[in-house]
């Protein structure tokens, strides 16, 4: 059980100078199982959770704890050796460092090419065709953002944090996507997103305002819950 | 050969022990083996030290090997080695130099190397510098580097310095015909005090003839580098340098580009980034389970690939 406990966190304007609260006394908890998907406008601060959870950022109030150990001091290196496993918006390129030796960094092993197939071939991609490139600009947009999915399931882990995974992917890749996230179902997994077809496979979904965070489980009239504020996100799912 | 001498030659040219064919193995300013083969041949010069190596025309797939080792403090030399390269030919050189010095006094190798080639031959040059030891002499490559290459002959340079090498000057040479091609992929490590200087001019002259230089450091410590590149364009003809530096520690890297478009009909590019590492690489790579250090490692790792 992943529990964020009365989580506030803010940031101080650079020009002004005023201090400006993007989460304030969040109380959320996130099941062993299952798919959680994260949604909701621009600046709700749906990235900066993913972040805190992960430790690239510190709360500047309350506590994150991890089936019951206080984590919030931890820094990145040590949450990642818990299971702690993230899947970055904008994928980050390396001079250099090919797929390979990035999905063996991931595994934390040598793989052989039949291992990085298993990977690569999740998100679509042929490990003969990828593994000896460098993963810099030469590769597109949903290349890379492919290899960033690959290199989660490379490093395994029991927490698992996704955001915007389907950002660059085209449409009929949809489908692989969401095969992925239904291998990872008997983990926790917290997606940021605003898809329609991501949003289904979600066992919870949380709907981040700029004030409150509200949710629904499976089961429940979900979309109700999205509908109900046309205006903040159900306008981007039908976009999309 | 005892234990250091086949360290460095694995070091600085992948040897393990005697290469076949042709090669000219040296040490602390001495001959240590050479082979001489009907393809290509090794002559010693008379008027001064350094060796001729001649490769016969259309000689294709072969290699040579002449590594250097400098085991001793007190010692400096200059070597001249002269390659003429045969029309149609396509052959590798191997030509790393290893220094080894626990002595207080200074060792420097310093390579002048011309490279003349026919039309239509083919090199592929590998230069790979080390140095070790723990004493306070200093240990330094000066090396020259001439490429005259005619119509339609392409050289390629892969040079590398892996650390330990207390001052490098390098200076490169070429010049350019018709059609042919210059492709250079120079990797350098400095740390602590060192320094590296390294100076490219390319003269492009033919028509369609191309330029492409890369240059990848890394700078530790206090170590400062310097990286000056100069495209001559004096015909139709491409030519690109980039330079690429990561900065760590307190080190500093100067990059100074020169490009000449003498001829409208030049098409010269230049490029050059210096930095630290980017934060969302260590990050990336800390969210994988590495350590900051692990972590660093591992860009620079990629980075001098």
């Amino acid at each position: 059980m992943l529990e964020l406990k009365n989580i506030s966190y803010s940031v101080k304007d650079e020009t002004t100078g005023r201090t400006q609260e993007i989460l304030k006394d969040l109380n959320l908890a996130f099941a062993d199982r299952g798919i959680n998907v994260i949604t909701g406008p621009n600046g709700s601060g749906k990235s900066t959770l993913i972040k805190l959870v992960m430790g690239f950022e510190k709360p500047t109030a309350g506590r994150v704890f991890f089936n019951g150990e206080d984590i919030t001091d931890m820094n990145v290196t040590e949450r990642a050796r818990r299971g702690f496993t993230i899947a970055f918006q904008q994928p980050v390129r390396f001079k250099g460092i090919t797929v390979k030796s990035l999905l063996e960094l991931a595994s934390g092993k040598k793989m052989d090419t039949d291992a990085m197939c298993g990977c690569l071939s999740a998100v679509g991609l042929c490990a003969r065709n990828y593994i000896d490139r460098a993963v810099d600009g030469t590769l597109s947009g949903g290349e890379l953002k492919r290899i960033e999915l690959a290199m989660a399931i490379a490093k395994g882990g029991e927490v698992f944090l996704l955001d915007e995974p389907e950002a660059g992917i085209d449409l009929w890749s949809f489908e692989d996507l969401v095969r992925v996230f239904d291998r990872l179902r008997d983990k926790t997994v917290i997606i940021v997103s605003h898809q329609q077809r991501i949003l289904e496979t979600a066992d919870k979904i949380f709907l981040f305002e700029s004030d409150k965070v509200s949710s629904a489980e499976r089961g429940e009239d979900m979309f109700a819950l999205l509908t109900r504020r046309p205006a903040l996100c159900w306008r981007d799912v039908k976009e999309n | 050969m005892d234990k250091t001498d086949s360290e460095l030659l694995e070091t600085i040219a992948d040897l393990h022990g005697i290469p076949e064919g042709s090669f000219n193995i040296r040490k602390n300013g001495k001959l240590m083996a050479r082979n001489s083969t009907a393809d290509i041949e090794i002559v010693p010069k008379k008027d001064k030290d350094g060796i001729d190596i001649i490769v016969k025309p259309g000689v294709v797939n072969k290699s040579v090997h002449i590594p250097v080792l400098l085991t001793v403090g007190d010692f400096k030399e200059t070597v001249y080695n002269d390659f003429y390269i045969g029309e149609g030919a396509d052959v590798t050189i191997i030509a790393g130099c290893g220094i080894h010095n626990d002595a207080c006094g200074d060792a420097e190798h310093d390579g002048v190397h011309s490279f003349y080639l026919e039309k239509n031959a083919k090199v592929r040059y590998i230069e790979r510098h080390y140095a070790s030891g723990d004493g306070t002499g200093k240990k330094s490559f000066d090396p020259v580097t001439n490429i005259y290459c005619k119509e339609n002959a392409c050289f390629a340079m892969e040079s590398t310095q892996l650390g330990g090498v207390t001052s490098t000057v390098r200076k490169t040479f070429a010049s350019l015909d018709d059609k042919a091609q210059l492709i250079v992929k120079e990797k350098i490590l400095t740390d602590n005090d060192e320094c590296a200087v390294t100076d490219f001019r390319v003269e492009l002259k033919g028509a369609h003839s191309r330029a492409d230089i890369v240059s990848r450091s890394v700078a530790k410590g206090h170590s400062v580098q310097s990286f000056g590149s100069d495209l001559v364009g004096e015909n139709e003809c491409f030519g690109h340098v980039e330079c690429d530096g990561i900065l760590l520690g307190g080190a500093r890297i100067i990059s100074t580009p020169k490009i000449d478009a003498v001829s409208p009909e030049a098409s010269l590019v230049h490029e050059a980034a210096v930095g630290k590492i980017a934060g969302e690489q260590l990050m990336k790579l800390m969210s994988l389970g590495l350590t900051e250090q692990e972590a660093e490692d591992a860009v620079i790792k990629g980075f001098l690939n």
